[in-house]
């Protein structure tokens, strides 16, 4: 897989491939680096990067399946606002479904929630793939760019979590002795730990690169 | 984008006809999702007061919501009365009045830092704070919630009224860490003065309006299950 997905232009992915790409090879968090907003402020703990993901999911996979479902009938003159009012109305479902559900979990999130109608991954799907793409096909790849937008935030918020409170989950880790290091949940925190993640995601991917052109070159000698 | 640009030209009617129904659609899936989630939501924001009230007044059983105004005191219906100001009556299981609890809210250091305090009829005095809302610092102006030497403060916070009952006797103030003297002054955590300052201030000023409105009719929330 990791040969075939990459530059195959015309040729059609398979489910598993349209699926994976959102959680590896284009990783909204690591890879695209897109949606930095809710990334960078939400993610002060384990379960506030869970709720903002599966939130962003929802939006995303509900609005790709509609935007792929309209996609012959709305005048690409007209499309972004189309595009922009489908999201508005499903980030206004999730953001009455999150208040059902728990008070708590939407006071953490605050202004978030109705942040996502411009999470850039969103717009970013319908405009390049759901647009383009039959209703199943749009929904797996919504699916795997939601999941792998929760991975993002998930593995920023347990670090952040962890060393900043000591706990994962709302569960002390370390005893009382612990004293956390504040800053990880403060602002500068979310740069650190995102760019601690970048720099690991790159180094695999350098690695494997390198890896791969050693193995190419010996076959061609 | 070319695909876009080589295409033959839309007529009006047809994109503003496309945008009307996708409008439309929207508009039902919005309305439904308010009307389904209506209760569950009224029913959350209930459970939260309750919580909110019952952490400071232990022992209470239910609440009810009040509104206190210059006419008296009446059950916060849907119009809230102008100068009204409201305040939550906690009862025990057998409907005797355990204790009072309003809001107020003060400017932290980031952001207004809202707190719910109770109020005890009998001795004048507020008996326990419990924040609902802040973004202060955490380790810092959280501490308002946990520091066991801040909260001492509000074990018992003096807050009688003046004798013409126009308002506080003494105002409730916020004073530099380890300088309290009186009853009704408010001990500082040290580094996080701020934060100490906006209980304070959120505190006297609600107490100021809600209290000379409320104790001369304190005997109407007696006993009212």
């Amino acid at each position: 897989m990791a040969a075939s997905s990459l530059n195959h232009g015309q040729k059609q992915p398979t489910n598993m491939e349209e699926f994976m790409e959102g959680i590896w090879k284009q990783n909204p968090t690591f890879v695209m680096v897109l949606g930095m907003c809710p990334t960078l402020a939400v993610t002060v703990s384990a379960m506030n990067a869970i709720s903002m993901g599966l939130a962003t999911t929802f939006v995303l996979v509900a609005s790709a399946l509609l935007v792929s479902l309209v996609r012959n009938i709305v005048p690409s003159q007209v499309r972004i606002a189309a595009y922009i009012l489908i999201i508005a109305t499903f980030v206004t479902v999730v953001d009455y479904a999150i208040q059902a559900i728990s008070l708590a979990v939407y006071d953490a999130l605050g202004a978030f929630i109705q942040l996502i109608v411009v999470n850039c991954i969103i717009l970013g799907r319908a405009e390049a793939h759901a647009a383009k793409n039959p209703p199943t096909r749009a929904a797996i790849n919504a699916v795997g760019m939601g999941i792998g937008f929760t991975i993002g935030l998930f593995a920023l918020g347990s670090v952040r979590e962890i060393l900043g409170a000591g706990k994962l989950f709302g569960i002390a880790l370390f005893g009382p002795d612990f004293q956390p290091w504040v800053v990880m949940v403060l602002p500068p925190g979310g740069f650190f730990v995102l760019a601690s993640w970048l720099l690991l995601f790159n180094w695999l991917d350098s690695r494997k690169a390198a890896k791969a052109q050693t193995e190419e070159g010996r076959i061609h000698a | 984008m070319s695909e876009a640009t080589l295409q033959p030209a839309t007529p009006s009617a047809a994109m503003i006809r496309t945008l009307g129904i996708l409008s439309t659609i929207c508009g039902v899936l919005i309305v439904s999702a308010y009307q389904i989630t209506l209760e569950p939501v009224a029913a959350n924001k209930k459970i939260a007061l309750e919580r909110a009230v019952f952490k400071v007044i232990p022992g209470a059983h239910s609440v009810k919501e009040f509104d206190a105004t210059s006419a008296g005191i009446q059950p916060a219906g849907a119009i809230v009365p102008e100068g009204a100001v409201k305040f939550y009556a906690a009862y025990d299981q057998a409907g005797a009045l355990k204790g009072i609890a309003a809001e107020g809210a003060g400017k932290g250091y980031a952001d207004t830092v809202r707190v719910m305090y109770a109020y005890d009829p009998a001795r004048q005095v507020i008996t326990g704070i419990g924040v609902v809302s802040m973004r202060e610092t955490p380790g810092i102006g959280d501490k308002i919630t946990t520091d066991p030497a801040f909260l001492k403060n509000f074990v018992a916070l003096d807050v009688k009224l003046a004798a013409d009952l126009k308002a506080l006797a003494n105002a409730v103030k916020t004073v530099k860490h380890g300088s309290k003297q009186n009853a009704w002054e408010i001990d500082a955590i040290s580094g996080a003065t701020v934060t100490s300052k906006a209980v304070g201030k959120g505190i006297n000023a609600s107490a100021q309006k809600l209290l000379p409105l409320l104790v001369p009719h304190l005997d109407k929330l007696q006993g009212g299950k």
